[in-house]
């Protein structure tokens, strides 16, 4: 097992440098310009200086080069600086800058986690405490009404985008009824009971929104596992010898089916960093996603880039861990 | 928690006690909280490192410049005494220099003093070659700029500068602390996060948290030069969404007390402002929404030489072809479709401000549809069998380019549509913004380019002076290969009497002459068809009833008056 970790460790490296040149090469390819969205009145020649201020006028290759150095080592450098307080060489080191604010992406990366955990995180943990006792009842009372019900409503949950459930639910609960802030105060600190009642009221309609879209994946796939589950013989032998239905069900069934719903769940995770472009945009959480889709618009690059790296190092990880997990969760899988 | 509730008490009497003896019962900061929404977030408190209009408006509350423009487009003097003209001795009888004089007693939101170093340090910070300043153009022509003694400030122009309040007028040209910037200048000009983000100025407000495209916390300037104002204590700027969920937030749900930029359906808006919690404001500066005719042949087979001035184009250099595409449109359909309040009928690229509008392309008002096929008829374009005309073997086939935008693509359908109807065939093509807009050199779909026959959008210019607008068609603003493609005379339009007139306007101080001048160039313009008018565009906002002192304002930033604003 650790032989294999190591292995596929050793594998993400050049996996994850391939990948950076890909989303770097594509970026640059793209017919994008970070002047392009400025007001017209600023004339042509004005811009070129700004691009070639921006370093646009090197080429493309040494510019990767010059990220990753940014990226690899630089950055690096800086956080255990911080970490530890104290300084490497002369501390002068140029870091990945964002072109439109003109400061540090791993910043701006690390300003904006807080509220995209909250909202995206708890709505992925809200999502599965929904989601599991949904899949278990619906499998074991498989074509009940609650069964009919629950499948009907995950299809809606699957279908309906979130920016219509989104902009529903501001319309009856911020315009009508005016209980929940439709605009999502990212400056809000909880100190004390009524600043925590008002973070709890500025996060339901979010939250709410995505947990609806993940419950319903999950609980799918949690039906799914329960039902191939309550064929297997053992369960006939744990009746057999005579336990208790609720142990056999929650027990044996719900362990054994919970293997494969556990390995999706950790695939899904990066999505909780990489945040809800959509949702973040209709209730101006401002998040890593809406981070990103502001870099995209004005092409910024190096923010682009930076942030899908990550989101790729993400992913690449999350999938290492359920691979992991399944070994540990399953002990007819061995990796050595 | 009593003990906690008494001594708040007491703080507020004594607070209250303060105020009533320093004999002013309109004390800064009285009216609590406000909260403007953007919906567009702001990346950067330094407009010479932006020139987005968020950015500058967000800063306008922060760093001022030496003198704005008011709602009515004049200008108005900030940190000034007065504005320099010839007749106070401010500006040279050779129009080559501008003396400003600062008031007396500024001091900077540290509590540092203004002084004339600094104003100096801020038209170096620009001006430095490597810093990529995006206000570059505002110090066009400027050969120095020198400290006379410590309040004195005299800028001198390499040629006669008719109107020379082009540095340091306006929000996106404001004075920065030299002290502040002195080790950001030039090519460590991105690198100072701290400086650009809480840039110390001179404004009602400073920055307390400034989080980049999201929120900036303000706090009212205990150091600014009105000792009433800022009548609120604290602002928060937030940035984000879309123009549809800024307007909700004030005029359904009343979170918040100011929108900006509300290009949304005017129905929608107008349902919106129906709920009764705010009003929607809308003001027109010179903004017009045109179509540019390409009077240069964008054929692909051409490779290079393609929309260059070496081949006309093979039948928009028909005058009256152009005249026709210009009869056929009706303007009060598309002020109605896409702007409501928000839009007027125009038949000027120059609309504003008002001496400056022509009255002579009036006809435009009115659409022709039955003149315009006459006019084909005369000029010998002939129906052929599918209903389009031609002439020679050259089809009236149009392609028609814009960027993506919902009304945008509403007007193209129209506009195509009635082209149909006077024989001329339209393909559609809309290109996303950044790309339309941005200038990448290896992207055929920019708008320099212009490689299509007709294409629109909207444009305007700073401040309330036409003379560098009017002066982009001329001759040696045409973009080509040989200049990169940078340029802003996109019909490549080149007359020597309009490059004439924009020579004279250059030399010619007189606001009237200016006046006339500018106006015979519109004119021409107008007059040669090169340049299609559609929609004289304003701006829309939006405030909350319960907002007092808002003053739409379109030469200068949304926020200009912040200072004035209070809690009815």
């Amino acid at each position: 097992m650790f032989n294999f970790t190591i292995r596929r460790l050793i594998f993400t490296i050049p996996t994850l440098l391939f990948i950076s040149f890909v989303i770097f090469f594509i970026l640059d390819t793209a017919p994008n310009d970070p002047t392009g969205n400025l007001p017209l009145t600023i004339p042509p020649e004005v811009r070129e200086k700004i691009r070639v201020s921006l370093g646009l006028d090197k080429p493309m290759f040494f510019r990767y080069l010059l990220w990753c150095q940014q990226f690899f080592i630089n950055e690096p450098l800086n956080m255990i600086e911080q970490w530890f307080d104290i300084t490497i060489g002369d501390g002068e080191r140029l870091r990945v800058q964002s072109w439109a604010t003109r400061s540090p992406v791993v910043d701006l990366v690390v300003e904006r986690l807080p509220q995209t955990l909250w909202v995206v995180g708890m709505s992925y943990v809200v999502g599965i405490l929904i989601a599991i006792p949904i899949g278990v009842i619906s499998a074991y009372k498989q074509y009940s009404w609650f069964d009919q019900i629950g499948t009907f409503v995950s299809m809606l949950g699957f279908s309906v985008p979130t920016f219509f459930t989104g902009l529903l639910l501001i319309v009856i609960f911020s315009v009508q009824l005016q209980w929940f802030p439709s605009i999502y105060d990212t400056t809000l600190r909880v100190t004390d009971w009524d600043s925590f009642v008002l973070q709890v009221k500025q996060m339901i309609m979010p939250v709410m929104v995505l947990a609806f879209f993940n419950a319903a994946q999950i609980s799918r796939f949690m039906r799914a596992s329960m039902l191939d589950n309550l064929q297997q013989d053992y369960v006939r032998t744990a009746r057999a010898k005579g336990l208790k239905e609720k142990t056999v069900v929650l027990v044996h069934v719900l362990r054994n089916s919970l293997i494969p719903v556990i390995t999706v769940i950790a695939l899904g995770v990066p999505q909780v960093f990489g945040g809800a472009i959509i949702t973040e945009q209709i209730f101006k959480v401002n998040g890593l996603g809406q981070l990103l889709i502001i870099g995209i618009q004005g092409a910024d690059i190096p923010l682009v880039q930076t942030l899908t790296f990550i989101f790729a190092v993400l992913i690449v990880l999350f999938n290492l861990i359920a691979d992991i997990l399944y070994g540990l969760l399953d002990p007819r899988i061995r990796y050595d | 928690m009593r003990l906690t509730h008494f001594m708040m008490a007491a703080a507020g009497a004594s607070l209250l006690a303060t105020t009533a003896l320093a004999g002013s019962h309109e004390a800064r900061g009285r009216d609590g909280h406000a909260n403007i929404i953007y919906w567009q977030a702001a990346s950067i408190l330094n407009p010479y490192l932006s020139g987005g209009t968020k950015d500058i408006d967000a800063s306008s509350m922060i760093i001022e410049p030496l003198a704005h423009y008011d709602e009515n487009g004049n200008m108005v003097p900030t940190l000034v005494e007065e504005i320099p003209t010839v007749a106070n001795g401010g500006v040279s009888e050779d129009l080559t220099s501008i003396t400003w004089k600062l008031k007396e007693g500024l001091k900077w939101s540290d509590g540092s003093p203004v002084t004339s170093a600094d104003v100096v340090f801020t038209g170096e910070y620009c001006m430095n070659p490597e810093g990529g300043c995006q206000q570059l153009a505002k110090f066009d022509d400027v050969t120095g700029i020198e400290a006379l003694d410590d309040l004195t400030v005299k800028i001198t122009f390499g040629k006669p500068k008719p109107f020379p309040y082009g540095p340091f007028v306006g929000a996106s040209v404001p004075v920065i602390q030299a002290k502040q910037f002195e080790n950001c200048v030039g090519a460590a000009a991105p690198t100072c996060t701290e400086q650009n983000f809480g840039p110390i100025g001179t404004g009602p407000f400073v920055v307390t948290e400034f989080r980049a495209n999201d929120t900036i916390s303000l706090a009212a300037n205990e150091n600014y030069r009105e000792a009433s104002k800022p009548a609120f204590a604290t602002i928060t700027f937030k940035g984000g969404g879309d123009a549809a969920a800024a307007a909700r937030s004030v005029l359904e749900t009343g979170e918040f007390d100011y929108a900006w930029n509300l290009q949304i359906a005017p129905e929608i808006l107008a349902q919106m402002e129906a709920k009764g919690k705010g009003t929607v404001l809308s003001g027109f500066g010179p903004l017009v929404e045109r179509l540019m005719v390409n009077l240069t042949d964008p054929d692909p087979a051409l490779g290079d030489e393609r929309a260059t001035v070496k081949h006309p184009h093979p039948f928009l250099s028909d005058k009256a072809v152009r005249q026709a595409l210009s009869m056929a449109i009706d303007r009060e359909l598309l002020v109605e479709v896409g702007y409501g309040k928000a839009g007027k009928v125009t038949c000027n690229v120059l609309p504003s401000p008002e001496i400056y509008n022509s009255t002579a392309n009036d006809s435009c008002k009115v659409q022709d549809i039955a003149g315009a096929n006459a006019l084909l008829d005369a000029a010998g374009w002939v129906r052929g069998s599918d209903g389009i005309r031609e002439k020679d073997g050259v089809r009236l086939s149009i392609l028609y380019q814009t960027s993506t935008n919902a009304v945008r693509q509403d007007f193209q359908a129209l506009i195509k549509q009635w082209w149909g109807e006077i024989g001329v065939e339209t393909e559609l093509k809309n290109i996303d913004a950044a790309v339309f807009f941005g200038g990448d050199q290896s992207s055929p779909d920019t708008f320099q380019k212009f490689f299509a026959d007709i294409e629109m959008y909207a444009n305007t210019f700073d401040g309330t002076d036409p003379e560098a607008y009017m002066g982009n068609w001329a001759c040696d603003k045409i973009p080509s290969p040989e200049n990169a493609w940078l340029g802003s005379n996109m019909p490549r339009y080149c007359n020597p009497e309009y490059d004439a007139m924009v020579k004279e306007m250059a030399g010619t101080a007189d606001i009237n002459e200016r006046a006339r001048l500018a106006k015979a160039m519109n004119d021409m313009l107008m007059q040669d068809y090169v340049m299609i008018p559609l929609v004289h565009r304003g701006n829309v906002a939006a405030a909350s009833n319960t907002l007092d002192g808002v003053k739409l304002n379109v030469w200068d930033s949304d926020l200009w008056n912040v200072a004035d604003w209070s809690r009815k």
